[in-house]
Formats: C-alpha cells, sequence, structure tokens
C-alpha cells in the first residue's frame, strides 16, 4: 500500500507537470489550430534562465525558497517575451497561409531556439541547484511524497485555478473563449483577435515556465535537449486528453503520469515510454478525439 | 451617412464584387437583394473589414473606413449580424449579449441594455444560462440581433435574418427590426433573398447580379418592377 501510495503521488507530480506544460499546446491549438512545436523549447529557456538567476542570487547569498521564487518569476517573464515574440516571429506572418506553413516554421523555431541554447551556453548537462528544502512538517510523510513534489503540486494546482478563474471569469478569457468558437465573429464584436492570439502565447509560454523551473530543481540538472521531450509527453497530454480542451489537458496529463509511474514501478522503467505511447494509441483508437475531445462538427 | 464608392473585392484571384457603390443615409432601411453568390454577403465583409476591397472607398461620415481593422470598426458604430446567425455556441445566452457589448465600459448602460434586449425578445430572459448552441434557429437570430444591437450600432447590417426560419418567426423579426429602426433611429442595411420581406420592410433597395449593382430605386418601384417581379418575386 506504501508503494501504491509512493507511486501515485509521483504519477501525479509528473501528471501535473506534463498538463502544465499540455495547457499550452492545447490553449494555442484551440484557438489556431497550430501544434506549437516550439512549445517545449519555452520550458527549457524557462529552466535556464531560472539556472542563471538562483546562480547570481546565491552569489548574493540568498537562499531557497526565495531564490526559488525570484528565479521562477523572472523565468516566466522572459518566458513570456519568447512566446510573444515566437508568436510575432513566427506565426503570424503565416496568418491565413495553408496549415502546413506555420507548422513548418513551428519545427524551425524549436530547432532554432535549442541550437541558440547550445551555442550560448553549452551542450553538457548542468547541476541545477536544489531549492525545495525538506519541509520539517513533512517528515511522517516523506517516504510517500517529499517536500518538493508537495512543492509542485501546490504550485501546479494554484496555478490551474488562477488560469481557470482567468478563461471563465474575466473579459480576456471570455473573449479567449470566443475567438476559440468563431475567430471571425468574435472580430465582428470587436475583438482584437491579434491581440487575443498573443495573450495565449503569452500565457501557455508563461506556464511552461513554471514547468520548467519547477522539474528542473526536482531532478536536478538541465541542458538544451530536455525541451524535446517534455515538448513530446506534454504533447501526448494533450492529445491524449482531447486537444482544444483546456480540462483535456490536465485530465490527459495526470493519466500520462499516472501510467508512466505505475508501470515503471510495477513492471519494469525500461518499458515505462512503451506504457506512455501504447496507451496513446489504445486512446486515440477508441477515442480519436481524445478523453474529454469534441468531434468537431462539419455544417454546410 | 454610409457611402461605399467602386468597391472591387477579390477572394484569391476571383474577383466577387465589381465597382459596387451604395450610400446609406441615416435612419434609412435600406435592402440589398439579390440571388446566392452575387456578392451580397461579401459586401457585408467588407464594410466590416473582414474582407478589405482591394481599391474603392468606404466612407463612414465622410472619414475612409477602407483598411480598417475590423474590431476599430465596431467601435465605430457598424454592426453586423452575419449569415447563419454565428452565435457563439459554448458561451451561455448571457454571455453572448456580453460579448456583443465588448468595446464597452460603462457597466450601467450594458445592464440597461441587457434588460431592453430581453424585453424585445423575452424569450432570451428564459434562455439566459443556457449554451448559445442549444438554441432553436429562431431563437438564435434573436440572440444574433440582441448581441448586435448591446454595442449600440449606429448602423446595423443583417445578412439574411429570414434564413432557414418559420414564417411566424420571420414576421416577428422584421417587425423589431422596424421597431429597432423607429425607436433608436438606427440606420439599417439588409441582405435578403427574400426580396418580397425585405423590400416591404425597406426604404430603399438596390439589386445585385454577379458582384455588380444592376437597380437601385425606391422600395415601391422595385416591388412593381417587372424585371425585379420575374426574377426575384416569382410572380
Amino acid at each position: 500500500m506504501e508503494y501504491f501510495l509512493q507511486l501515485f503521488f509521483s504519477g501525479l507530480t509528473r501528471g501535473s507537470i506534463y498538463a502544465l506544460i499540455a495547457l499550452g499546446y492545447t490553449m494555442v491549438y484551440g484557438i489556431i489550430q497550430l501544434i506549437n512545436f516550439a512549445h517545449g523549447e519555452i520550458y527549457m529557456i524557462g529552466a535556464f534562465v531560472a539556472l542563471i538567476v538562483a546562480g547570481v542570487c546565491t552569489i548574493y547569498g540568498l537562499s531557497g525558497v526565495s531564490i526559488l521564487i525570484l528565479a521562477g518569476v523572472i523565468a516566466v517573464i522572459y518566458a513570456c517575451a519568447y512566446g510573444y515574440t515566437l508568436e510575432k516571429v513566427a506565426y503570424r506572418p503565416l496568418r491565413g497561409a495553408p496549415r502546413l506553413a506555420p507548422l513548418i516554421s513551428a519545427i524551425g523555431m524549436s530547432i532554432f531556439l535549442q541550437n541558440y541554447v547550445l551555442l550560448a551556453q553549452t551542450s553538457d548537462f548542468l547541476p541545477f541547484p536544489r531549492l525545495i528544502p525538506d519541509f520539517a512538517f513533512m517528515e511522517p510523510v516523506a517516504h510517500i511524497i517529499g517536500s518538493p513534489e508537495l512543492v509542485i503540486l501546490v504550485t501546479t494546482v494554484v496555478t490551474m485555478i488562477l488560469l481557470t478563474l482567468l478563461i471563465k471569469k474575466t473579459r480576456v478569457g471570455k473573449a479567449m473563449r470566443a475567438t476559440q468558437q468563431d475567430m471571425n465573429m468574435a472580430r465582428l464584436v470587436g475583438v482584437n483577435v491579434d491581440r487575443i492570439i498573443s495573450m495565449t502565447f503569452i500565457i501557455g509560454s508563461g506556464l511552461a515556465a513554471i514547468g520548467g523551473v519547477l522539474v528542473a530543481s526536482y531532478i536536478g540538472q538541465v541542458n538544451f535537449y530536455i525541451g524535446f521531450l517534455a515538448g513530446v509527453k506534454a504533447f501526448t497530454a494533450a492529445v491524449l486528453g482531447g486537444i482544444g480542451s483546456i480540462p483535456g489537458a490536465v485530465i490527459g496529463g495526470l493519466v500520462l503520469g499516472w501510467a508512466e509511474s505505475f508501470a515503471a514501478g510495477y513492471i519494469s522503467s525500461a518499458y515505462e515510454d512503451v506504457f506512455t505511447f501504447g496507451l496513446l494509441v489504445l486512446i486515440l483508437t477508441l477515442r480519436p478525439a481524445g478523453i474529454l475531445g469534441k468531434a468537431r462538427k462539419q455544417k454546410v | 451617412m454610409l457611402k461605399i464608392q467602386n468597391i472591387q473585392t477579390f477572394y484569391g484571384n476571383i474577383q466577387a464584387l465589381k465597382d459596387v457603390s451604395i450610400e446609406i443615409e441615416e435612419g434609412e432601411i435600406v435592402a440589398l437583394i439579390g440571388a446566392n453568390g452575387a456578392g451580397k454577403t461579401t459586401t457585408l465583409m467588407s464594410i466590416c473589414g473582414i474582407s478589405p476591397p482591394r481599391s474603392g472607398d468606404i466612407l463612414l461620415d465622410g472619414d475612409s473606413i477602407k483598411g480598417v481593422a475590423a474590431d476599430k470598426i465596431v467601435q465605430k458604430g457598424i454592426v453586423q449580424v452575419p449569415e447563419g446567425r454565428r452565435i457563439f455556441p459554448d458561451l451561455t445566452v448571457q454571455e453572448n449579449l456580453e460579448m456583443g457589448a465588448f468595446l464597452r465600459k460603462n457597466k450601467r448602460l450594458i445592464q440597461q441594455d441587457l434588460n431592453y434586449v430581453m424585453t424585445l425578445f423575452p424569450i432570451l430572459e428564459k434562455r439566459r444560462t443556457q449554451l448559445g448552441g442549444t438554441l432553436s434557429g429562431g431563437e438564435q437570430q434573436m440572440l444574433a440581433i440582441s448581441r448586435a444591437l448591446m454595442a449600440r450600432p449606429r448602423v446595423l447590417l443583417l445578412d439574411e435574418p429570414s434564413l432557414g426560419l418559420a414564417p411566424l418567426i420571420i414576421k416577428q423579426i422584421f417587425e423589431i427590426i422596424r421597431k429597432i429602426n423607429k425607436e433608436s433611429n438606427t440606420t439599417i442595411f439588409l441582405v435578403e433573398q427574400n426580396a418580397n420581406q425585405a423590400l416591404k420592410l425597406a426604404d430603399r433597395g438596390y439589386v445585385m447580379e454577379n458582384g455588380r449593382i444592376t437597380l437601385v430605386d425606391s422600395a415601391d418601384k422595385l416591388l412593381a418592377n417587372d424585371d425585379v417581379r420575374k426574377a426575384y418575386l416569382g410572380i
């Protein structure tokens, strides 16, 4: 039972990170039907910015949680700027072009950003400081769920609640939903659609950066390539849950996290990815639109 | 008030509007009639900035609005009820109406207008918390018109408001359009295939064929015109 709970919480932790990144994919897809392949790179850049900030802060003698918060905030700001620029440079000029064009542009941006970090930083794995301390109050349950996992869970849950409030309650959120449902009609009621698309990229990038910082301080190392696998997994989560659906991304992320964790724990960690992608194939065979995805009705 | 001067609009290489000129005075109801594919919807989309014309000009109170972004045109008071109603299906009726007032800031006046459209179409009050996509065709048309009214338009563009609706509902909708025109002096530009209904409501009419305006006259004269009767009224 203890082992089960351990796997349950580690799966939940992983899954919540996948969900956080998957939200960026799904929100962008929902509005402009583009798979933003450079999204994983934003996650990676978030982690790198946090590493640099953490390094500087350590020199100035700050410690632990205060560094984590500061590094996190600056990483989010940077990532938002990257996301905004990415859309403006690589996707906006291709609005109205055939769908394949922005997709190729996205792959190009992904390769570009990876190599940019490779050249500007290094190809080696860099150690990332352990910014999350072991809390004393977590002592009794530490064999089931550790302090870093708790911090990751709390942060992702709070972030998702804030995102939900933004989308459900605010004026911008309503405009985002309207744009997603009918872009030209949104224009006809006075929504500046370009601005809404920028907003979507900014929010998605911020979420990815939060994920990047949390994972980097949990695993303890970063590299220019970490965005690729995280991106593929999160994309899988988004498709699993039904791409375009926000609750779908969260459910997809959690299902993926648990599948990986239990497969690794009860069967073999060597087959972890086999189960992940096997699950994807299975669900897409049974429900091609994903768990919560709606099959698009074409009305003539 | 709204002057369309010799506009040419293209979809790729295909020319949809050829030298179209239309003038609409303040407080008027003007109808644009014509067959399927004549270019009526394109005319409205050109005015609204969704399919901007390649040449020619569109003037609102003498100022050009050609090439102005669609959301800025809404701000200037030109609001469209598009063909097929295009309700936001996953927003509630209330949210759809609030989207109509997207550019307005004064909460009190927005609330006042919400109450006004609900007295205009009491069914919307009952459907307030329902998703837009679950309404019937007639209810969606009422919601679409109400959503446009929420922007307090100076010029209301209506694209085929009678499309696919039962005769009784059509009658009700046309009565409301007349009421909107009379009560708040809103200028109305109405695009219709249902020429008979449209011309009975309108002050003046334009006839469009293959992307060109072929006839302009007062609505009464168009209703009596032999060519119009043959081509569009089935008499």
